[in-house]
């Protein structure tokens, strides 16, 4: 039993990371319809911010958290002002293949920049362990990362629910022509949403760099790819859907490797993919009639 | 049209008697030039490109020695002229370099290359001019050895040991030293170094009686790793083995840490590299242990003696491949001198015959199938530095 509880630690707070990155994809499918490739490159750059705040500016958790998600919610918008704004008309598949191309231009790009070595983080919190009966181990860091994932949660709710710029969201994911219609500023409105999710994206990279102490550029291929899966699972587009899908699929994968074999965690996280996109494409939330954001 | 085809041939013979007369005529020359002062040994060594530091370390290595050797009184009378290519750790570069050291600059034996791929791309090469070509950190070992035919191929030697060796003397570390009866192998899934390595440890393991209980792998992009390690530390073995690159190894160490698993994790040459540390932590890091070629830190006055000559030149310590570099130097030397004449046929001959050597990294001599005969160190992890522990004959 002690075996199955560090189990669904070891889940949850992998699971908390795939849920933050999944919003972002859940946010902009909502919205544009676009699966945004570059978005695992997004949370990547995140990462590289936190670290050179940290380690370079000496700054502390907190605010190398803020400026990366500033910063980062900047180059959401820039990305999607440059690469997909243009393409908003054409095809579906059109954006999708410019979406790859971005990942792999931010991937590569900072590369060059950076080098592709490994870069670790400064200590900047303490490292403290806490046995729980017996012999379960919780670390200061994974509650923190869960503190941080349910925090930014609840605070989309509210952005989502409760704000003039969510109530805008909602609208254009709804039906843009008549959100546009109604007065409603289509273009910021999209705009706030890749940086919202670019912001939620950055935090997750930052709470990695601490938490797995190793950033490279090629870091956000994997989460990435299992964030889209998360976001499927939870039903793409809708947004408690993304969290429950990140929190399951990080559950499962902790499972899979815990009393399975560890080789087969990543096929059994893209099995799930095939079997809902087969069997039930709309996801676990998904209902007929979609509420999307 | 007759007349035009006797013109051809005419033209053609003129020029063939040139060119061979030419050709003939300056390589004589030269060889008489080499002759009469230096003998000229090839550098095939990456010293751009991917493994940029591995080259220059075996470069800064050889010439210590060899302009110890010229300073002092040469070979057989003669000065040693190292000429160094870069192949820019390409494989098909290799290959160049290796030809224009034969050809060109009549190389009478190959340094390098330093990877066992770079090594493979020269070989043919250099087994067809019949020249003997050493690789210093080549560990493959389809290297010395034709896999197909199980051959020895005739002129291709190395100074390093070899990745069966590596997984045996760490095998015999677990069970003698530390007492470990059962043990768990996590292997980089990916990586057949790696698997190499958890294959001959297994087999080495088990002759001793040891037991292993659990057998994990990963894929090197993973970045979570909890899941498994809490199913390992379930298991409670004595040990585990830890093949891999440093990278994943820090990761590793530090994540088995953080869930309270504090079994000691064995490792290869892989973990070399002062990134484990930074990935890991100090701490976490404390009861690894991984088997090296060398440590600077040995006892050994020869050891201590190269160390102090490396830090004199450089201002650095030597790190593993400094001294695989000067040890290939010291082996050629040898086998110049004992040739007696330095051709590179019979260098080859003295190169096969090499016995009880005494180098850096150990007493060498070369086994039939072109490897060295000598031992190991294992290093253990102390509060983030590489300690020596012990130095494991074969």
């Amino acid at each position: 039993m002690d075996v199955f509880f560090q189990q669904l630690i070891n889940g949850i707070s992998l699971g908390s990371i795939y849920a933050l990155i999944a919003l972002g994809y859940t946010m902009v499918y909502g919205i544009v319809q676009l699966i945004n490739f570059a978005h695992g490159d997004v949370y990547m750059v995140g990462a590289y911010i936190g670290f050179y705040t940290t380690a370079i500016l000496g700054w502390s958790f907190v605010p190398a958290l803020l400026m990366a998600m500033i910063i980062c919610a900047v180059v959401g918008v820039i990305i999607e002002k440059l690469a997909y704004k243009p393409l908003r008309n054409a095809p579906r598949l059109a954006a999708l293949i410019t979406a790859i191309g971005v990942s792999l231009l931010l991937e590569y790009g900072m590369m060059f920049f950076v080098s592709p070595q490994v870069r670790t983080f400064p200590n900047v919190l303490p490292d403290i362990q806490y046995t729980l009966f017996n012999s379960v181990v919780i670390s200061n860091r994974q509650i923190l990362i869960l503190v941080v994932t349910v925090f930014l949660m609840l605070l989309l709710q509210f952005i989502v629910h409760k704000t003039m710029i969510g109530k805008a969201m909602r609208a254009v994911s709804y039906d843009k022509q008549a959100a546009q219609l109604m007065g409603i500023n289509v273009n910021n409105t999209i705009s706030a949403t890749f940086a919202i999710g670019s912001a939620l994206a950055a935090a997750a990279g930052v709470l990695v760099g601490i938490y797995y102490n190793a950033i490279s550029p090629l870091m956000g291929l994997m989460p990435g790819l299992k964030a889209f899966v998360a976001a499927v699972l939870g039903g793409i587009g809708i947004i408690p859907g993304a969290m429950a899908g990140g929190f399951l699929l990080g559950i499962i994968e902790a499972m899979v490797s815990g009393y399975g074999q560890s080789l087969f965690r990543d096929p059994v996280a893209f099995l799930i993919l095939i079997i809902f996109l087969i069997v039930k494409p709309t996801g676990i939330f998904g209902k007929n009639v979609r509420e999307k954001v | 049209m007759k007349k035009f085809r006797i013109f051809a041939i005419l033209t053609m013979i003129t020029l063939l008697t040139a060119f061979v007369t030419g050709c003939g005529g300056g390589a004589t020359e030269e060889k008489k030039a080499a002759d009469a002062t230096e003998i000229i040994i090839g550098g095939n060594l990456e010293l751009s490109g991917a493994v940029a530091t591995y080259g220059t370390a075996l470069k800064n290595g050889a010439e210590l020695y060899f302009d110890e050797v010229n300073a002092g009184e040469g070979v057989l009378g003669k000065q040693i002229k190292f000429k160094v290519l870069d192949n820019k750790s390409e494989t098909t570069e290799s290959t160049n370099v290796a030809t224009r050291l034969i050809t060109q600059d009549k190389a009478v034996a190959i340094f390098g290359a330093a990877t066992s791929g770079n090594t493979m791309g020269a070989m043919q090469v250099a087994m067809d001019n019949k020249v003997p070509i050493i690789t210093p950190s080549g560990t493959a070992l389809e290297v010395t050895v034709d896999p197909n035919t199980n051959q020895v191929r005739d002129y291709v030697f190395r100074t390093c040991f070899i990745d069966p060796f590596q997984g045996i003397v760490m095998s015999n570390f677990a069970s003698n030293e530390l007492k470990a009866k059962t043990a768990v192998i996590y292997v980089d899934n990916q990586s057949p170094y790696a698997k190499g390595l958890a294959q001959f440890f297994e087999e080495a393991f088990v002759k001793q009686g040891g037991k292993i209980i659990g057998k994990e792998a990963f894929v090197p992009e993973d970045q979570d790793f909890k899941a498994t390690l809490t199913k390992i530390k379930n298991l409670n073995p004595d040990v585990i083995y830890l093949p891999a690159y440093y990278e994943a190894v820090g990761k590793i160490v530090k994540q088995a840490r953080e869930i309270g698993f504090t079994a000691p994790f064995l490792g290869a040459d892989g973990w070399d590299s002062p990134k484990l540390v930074e990935i890991a932590g100090a701490n976490p890091l404390n009861g690894t242990y991984f088997t090296n070629h060398y440590s600077s830190q040995q006892d050994d006055p020869i050891v201590k003696e190269f160390v102090e000559k490396y830090q004199a030149k450089y201002g650095q310590i030597p790190d593993t491949f400094a001294a695989l570099g000067y040890d290939t130097a010291i082996l050629l030397v040898d086998a110049i001198k004992r040739s007696g004449d330095a051709t590179p046929e019979k260098i080859n001959e003295a190169l096969a015959a090499t016995k009880d050597l005494q180098t850096v990294t150990g007493k060498l001599s070369v086994d039939e199938q072109h490897n060295p005969v000598k031992g190991a160190v294992i290093l253990e992890m102390k509060d983030g530095k590489q300690v020596y522990n012990t130095y494991v004959t074969p």
